[in-house]
């Protein structure tokens, strides 16, 4: 049994301890109760953790966005509630908390309630199987991934739940489309996902983590230095993007267009939810992210395994989160049609050729041929395809139509 | 009773109540919905008896359910699609009205 | 068998009542999802952990989705106006309960003969994959062939005819 006094805690403060340190502090804890309740005590002081962690990097989050977007904007964010603004997490959180909770006299309440509620719940479970440092992983799954794309398969049902049942046609507009996105990118982010898949040859995610923790020299063997790695990273950037209905995929929200989407009927409390639900999505979709290309919770350069590897995963998280903060802020909104033709046209024969591309590494032995055949025919192919698929507009004189 | 009686019993069941929807209810769609409780019934009823039979390993059953959930959704697919095919032309999904050959 | 079975066979049931006896179709739909939902926890349960989780991305993440996109497109969320069970109803309810009868005698009658192996399956998604390739790729491409053609099946039904539409 660990008995921790100050002074035996703070001589045990080496590297790997610090790496460690949340394992040793829950093991600790736990050795305070009978054995029988303690592997239910620690799934508990894990879950408590995480859904404690999570909505405060939401509400870090959510900060960064409104400054971030208004630095972008040549303005300033929120900075009047405490300096430079750092407290508008709080007086946000109020708001929403005091807010009237306004629902629709010919809404389906029951199903209105539940909306969010499917939402956050649905989000929270995909975080169970994310490594989120050594040792450090709620669920160790054998098919973890398949559990996490089953629960962002899941958002779709919340989604049309709340566009539904607010009778409103801004709202199941707003669903429809965000549901004829969310499948389409789905596919897409699967399809992305799979070549990692192959590679690592296991569905769970720590094992595809260890698979990218090793180092040659000091660079890792992460799989986004990889021709087929890096045509799926940015494949699976675009689709992550999309499923989490940011911009430039934020059609469903478009705030300028169908007022709020499936929000729109949506206030107080249960809004503050649907924000929290997004937000959360968009961490565990980068953690995801972060795991399959990005190493996980491994250092960049093998002397810098100093820094905790907990550290590292949250700082890859939130360079995803800046990035798409930056995305926001930079690129117009795209339309339905362009957005879909887009999916299906261009980025899914993409991900198919990287599967085959995939199979050839695989199958070429190691050496240097291998990485010029593959990132030749990737290359060639997003030439290709984009020239394709530019070929196609017809771009005639202008012709009227008037309601006659 | 052994938990495989209990598992088939609550498959039955299901079995049942997907039968009874696709059988008196008025909406194409929902007998649909009715076919596809049958099919998930039959699918507890594959894993039940993979899980409890012998030589779990040669994962017969699982496979078995696994091809079902793939040939039950394409089957989802083209039923709805043709649900959508016979409203474009009756412009209703009553049952009960589109039992003239015609048309 | 773990406590867990009682209360998620309930809620499956439970789900399946609602999917055929609620009036509003799009709450049916969403009833059924719950029913597919509880049928994945009990193949937890069976510690079938790919068929579980296949069954949600499956069924709750697109055959309900293709549910509800079917209902909205085809005007099934407005109340029918002479009611919502066949004429026919109680011949289908006698049929449903007699299928039922029989399904249950049989399954009381060969208790004592059912298997019971008690030992948890050591199955690992690593075994599924061979076996997928190996014994089974015969099915695996003719599911494959089945997929891309109800795709495109279910597209032609579908589509919208440009001419001679009514």
């Amino acid at each position: 049994m660990f008995v921790a006094s100050p002074i035996s805690v703070a001589s045990a403060m080496s590297a790997a301890n610090l790496d460690q340190i949340f394992v040793i502090l829950k093991n600790w804890l736990v050795a305070f109760l009978p054995p029988f309740w303690q592997p239910i005590a620690g799934v508990i002081l894990c879950v408590v953790a995480i859904v404690g962690l999570y909505p405060a990097l939401f509400a870090i989050a959510v900060l960064m966005e409104r400054k971030g977007l208004g630095r972008m904007q040549n303005r300033y964010g929120p900075n009047r509630v405490g300096p430079f603004g750092l407290f508008q997490p709080v007086a946000d959180g109020i708001k929403a908390l005091i807010k009237e909770d306004v629902v629709p006299f010919n809404a389906d309440h029951v199903v209105h309630f539940l909306a969010p509620l499917v939402l956050v719940v649905v989000v929270f479970m995909s975080l169970a199987v994310l490594p989120m440092g050594r040792n450090m992983v709620l669920v160790d799954m054998d098919s973890g991934l398949l559990f996490f794309f089953a629960m962002g398969a899941s958002v779709e049902l919340s989604i049309f739940m709340a566009g539904w049942s607010s009778r409103n046609k801004y709202s199941l507009l707003g669903a429809m489309r965000a549901i004829a996105q969310m499948v389409s990118y789905e596919l897409v982010l699967l399809l992305s996902s799979v070549v990692v898949v192959m590679i690592s040859g296991s569905l769970s995610l720590v094992k595809i983590v260890d698979a990218q923790a090793t180092y040659s020299g000091i660079f890792p063997h992460w799989y986004v230095f990889t021709p087929w790695g890096l045509a799926s990273f940015v494949i699976f950037v675009i689709a992550s993007t999309a499923e989490t209905n940011r911009s430039p995929f934020d059609l469903p929200e478009g705030e300028s267009e169908i007022v709020a989407g499936y929000f729109t009927e949506y206030s107080g409390f249960k809004f503050a939810l649907f924000f929290l639900g997004e937000y959360v999505e968009m961490f565990s979709v980068a953690g995801l992210g972060t795991t399959l290309f990005l190493g996980g919770w491994s250092a960049p350069l093998s002397f810098l395994g100093v820094i905790p590897s907990w550290l590292w995963f949250f700082l890859k998280v939130e360079l995803w989160i800046c990035f798409f903060i930056w995305l926001r802020g930079t690129l117009p909104r795209l339309r339905q049609d362009q957005l879909m033709t887009f999916a299906w046209k261009f980025v899914l024969p993409f991900t198919l050729l990287n599967l085959f591309v995939t199979a050839l590494w695989r199958f070429m032995g190691e050496g240097w041929a291998r990485w010029v055949v593959c990132s030749v025919i990737l290359a060639a192919a997003y030439v290709v395809f984009g020239r394709l698929g530019l070929a196609r507009r017809h771009v005639g004189p202008r012709s009227y139509r008037y309601a006659e | 009773m052994t938990p495989l009686a209990s598992y088939l019993l609550v498959a039955a069941l299901l079995f049942a109540i997907g039968l009874a929807g696709a059988l008196t209810r008025r909406n194409a769609i929902l007998v649909l919905i009715g076919i596809e409780l049958m099919l998930n019934a039959a699918n507890l009823n594959l894993i039940a008896f993979w899980r409890y039979g012998p030589h779990p390993e040669a994962l017969t059953g699982m496979m078995f359910a696994i091809f079902s959930i793939a040939v039950a959704a394409a089957e989802a697919a083209v039923g709805l699609g043709l649900v959508i095919a016979i409203y474009r032309s009756a412009h209703t999904t009553d049952l009960d009205q589109i039992n003239r050959m015609k048309g | 068998m773990s406590i867990a079975f009682y209360p998620l066979a309930v809620l499956t049931l439970a789900g399946g009542l609602g999917a055929v006896l609620l009036k509003n179709t799009v709450h049916c739909a969403l009833a059924l999802s719950v029913a597919f939902a509880g049928l994945a926890l009990l193949f937890l349960t069976l510690d079938a952990q790919f068929a579980g989780f296949a069954q949600i991305l499956v069924y709750v993440g697109a055959v309900a989705i293709l549910v509800v996109f079917a209902i909205l497109l085809t005007k099934g969320s407005e109340t029918p106006e002479s009611g919502i069970f066949s004429h026919t109803w109680f011949v289908g309810l006698i049929i449903a309960a007699g299928v039922f009868a029989v399904l249950g005698w049989a399954v009381l009658q060969s208790v004592n003969a059912l298997p019971n192996e008690s030992a948890v399956p050591a199955i690992t998604v690593h075994d599924i994959g061979n076996a997928l390739v190996g014994r089974y790729v015969l099915p695996l491409e003719i599911v494959a062939l089945l997929l891309t053609a109800a795709t495109i099946g279910a597209v032609i039904v579908a589509l919208h005819e440009k001419e001679g539409a009514k």
